[in-house]
């Protein structure tokens, strides 16, 4: 298991200095940003003595060895913009992206497991049929469109919750109600199929047949076993959810890091788009690891495997 | 204590009605076993599945009978009811030992459960028996084996794993659908030693479902051969292999290569044809399109189960003339 880990966290490293390379070399494709750095009336000169000034005339893997090299001590340059180190911008909206993120996985994933499990169990009834209905119905609505009906629901009509900022748990519920629902849809269908196919194997007639209550049946033997798909998809959404609620974070103004790239990549700020690129990738692999950590518990035969 | 009278178990399928069990009866005694023979398909888990209540309904449909356990009609009885009887006093092995346990659980986790649930023991008086029982059905090291999980154990392994929990709490009956099917031959003898001794041990009576006649005419004491979800032949073991009656039987007989063939076989040497679908089942005796036998009458008459010799009944036209 630890030799497991440890050839987790390998992988881990390789993926990240995979994708700092592809995003830089990407970004760099894009064009330099010398242009929108000088006023418009700026001489040729003047262009090229920025540009070598800013090291953009060296052959792209120097620049990038010097962006690398400076990384790995933490100095992800600083942002063309707000004129402040990329890193400090940041970190400044990550609690306020993982926060999202983690509310919105927790509601998702608290209703949509119980909800598929009784859909699964009940395959056909009433309450199935009426749940997976309300699921498409989930997943085919737009995000900013939900969350403009909560807002004119909840903020507008009823007056209960404040429309939009942080700070308070009152404005969290609906920018994570918004982001969560498609999700809960999404980990319902999923939970139903899994749990599905699941309650169709050898073992859960054995647990039966050992006359264990049905209780047991579905929420230890076939539970457990659901979850190891349940599990890799959670994670990887979290993932995609930490740098990717640009809308959401838009209609109820909400400082995270989505909103922050966006603004970067419009004001060509690249250094930030750099760096927010590589920290959210960063975040999305360790992300990973989590999920793998959690699947060496639900799964033992993984670490049997890959030591093998 | 287990007497299975006309039991009619149906699937709903696309294609139809599926008459996998059609009007099967069967006596036990305590403490005997008895074995259930017959090709793939002809229904010999449905019958033991539906003994426990294991069969999901729908598809499932009991169109009729009933399976009486000491007195109690199963297909009857509150599900909470017979929930307390599996497990404790009816037990059932399976064929695959492979995905019959759980793969995320320990197999002391699992063995446990059974005295949890039907002793209510605590954790570690449980785990205490889960070892008592590993030893039991002689697993090397239980000590250490309790806290392995099913892929570090061997098929014959994983199958002595699952008739300790079978026995676990000295069931009455022990259904075992093939349990030696899926397993090595030199490992097969071990497991039905294994089995006959606990059976002695434990005055568990067995019902042993295979479509291994060698089997059967070692181990058991009555057969019952079984073809399209009805029995077509029943008697003593010995009796029915000096002097079977029915032709399927004689077919299956003469398609085992035993050293030792003591009786006599036909020019059938093999059956032709084969098994009807359970969805369109012929008019008259089911085997009748392969048998080498068949006249007019077994066309279109189904032949009822009748009693030719002492305890040897038979259900073949052909059989009641000769
Ligand atoms: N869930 C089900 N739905 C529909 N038909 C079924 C179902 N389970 C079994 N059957 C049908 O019932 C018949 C008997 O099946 P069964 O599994 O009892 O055969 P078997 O004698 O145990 O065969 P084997 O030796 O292969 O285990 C088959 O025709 C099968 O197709
Ligand atoms: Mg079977």
């Amino acid at each position: 298991m630890g030799r497991y880990l440890l050839k987790r966290l390998w992988h881990t490293v390789y993926v990240v200095v995979g994708i700092s390379m592809i995003s830089f070399f990407f970004i760099h494709l894009s064009g330099d940003p010398v242009m929108l750095m000088l006023p418009p009336d700026a001489t040729m000169a003047e262009v090229e003595t920025l540009r070598e000034q800013l090291g953009f005339n060296d052959p792209i893997y120097v620049q990038y060895w010097r962006f690398a090299s400076r990384a790995v001590q933490g100095d992800l340059g600083s942002s063309l913009y707000f004129r402040v180190p990329a890193v400090n911008l940041i970190l400044e909206r990550l609690p306020a992206s993982l926060e999202l993120a983690g509310a919105a996985m927790l509601i998702a994933l608290a209703i949509s497991i119980p909800l598929g499990i009784i859909s699964a169990v009940k395959r056909g009834s009433l309450w199935d049929l009426s749940s997976m209905l309300g699921a498409l119905f989930g997943l085919s609505m737009p995000h900013f469109w939900l969350g403009i009906m909560l807002i004119l629901l909840f903020s507008v009509t009823l007056g209960w919750l404040p429309t939009s900022g942080r700070g308070s748990l009152a404005q969290l519920v609906m920018p994570s109600l918004a982001l969560g629902l498609s999700l809960m849809a999404m980990f319902a269908r999923l939970t139903r199929s899994v749990m599905l196919e699941v309650l169709s194997q050898d073992y859960v007639r054995t647990a039966r047949a050992k006359g264990l209550k049905e209780r047991l049946v579905i929420g230890k033997h076939a539970l457990k076993n659901a979850l190891i798909p349940l599990v890799t998809v959670a994670g990887m959404q979290f993932g995609f959810l930490i740098g990717g609620t640009v809308i959401i974070e838009t209609v109820f103004a909400w400082p995270g890091v989505g909103r922050l790239v966006v603004q970067a990549i419009f004001s060509r700020d690249y250094p930030l788009v750099q760096a927010t690129v590589l920290v959210l990738a960063v975040l999305f692999v360790l992300v990973n690891l989590l999920t793998d950590l959690i699947y060496l518990y639900l799964d033992p035969q993984i670490s049997y495997l890959e030591e093998k | 204590m287990l007497s299975i009278r006309h039991l009619k178990t149906y699937f709903r399928t696309p294609r139809g009605i599926a008459r996998a069990v059609d009007g099967v009866s069967l006596q036990m005694g305590p403490g005997e076993i008895m074995g259930v023979v017959g090709e793939s398909g002809c229904g010999k888990s449905v019958m033991a599945l539906s003994v426990l209540g294991l069969l999901a309904s729908p598809p499932a449909l009991f169109a009729g009978g009933e399976i009486r356990f000491k007195g109690r009609d199963l297909l009857t009885l509150a599900p909470e009811e017979l929930r307390r009887l599996r497990g404790d006093q009816i037990s059932m092995i399976f064929q695959e030992p492979m995905s019959a346990l759980n793969p995320v659980f320990t197999v002391g986790n699992q063995l446990s459960e059974v005295f949890r649930v039907h002793r209510g023991l605590d954790r570690s008086a449980a785990r205490q028996g889960a070892v008592e029982m590993l030893a039991k059905v002689g697993v090397p090291a239980p000590e250490r084996r309790v806290g392995e999980y099913p892929y570090q154990l061997s098929g014959g392994m994983r199958q002595r794993v699952m008739i300790a929990m079978a026995l676990a709490c000295r069931p009455a009956l022990l259904l075992a659908d093939e349990p030696t099917t899926a397993l090595d031959v030199s490992i097969q003898a071990q497991i039905l030693e294994l089995m006959l001794g606990l059976k002695e041990e434990l005055g568990t009576a067995i019902l042993l479902i295979t479509h291994d006649l060698g089997v059967v005419a070692e181990i058991t004491r009555r057969v019952a051969v079984m073809y399209t979800g009805k029995i077509m032949e029943e008697a003593a073991t010995e009796e029915l292999f000096d002097h079977p009656l029915h032709p399927y039987t004689r077919g299956l007989m003469a398609s085992i290569p035993r050293a030792d063939a003591s009786f006599e076989t036909d020019a059938l040497n093999e059956i032709r044809g084969v098994v009807p679908s359970a969805v369109d089942l012929p008019p008259g005796c089911h085997f009748e399109p392969r048998c080498p036998e068949a006249v007019a009458a077994c066309r279109t008459h189904p032949p009822e189960l009748e009693e030719l010799r002492p305890g040897h009944r038979v259900a073949c036209w052909r059989a009641n003339r000769g």
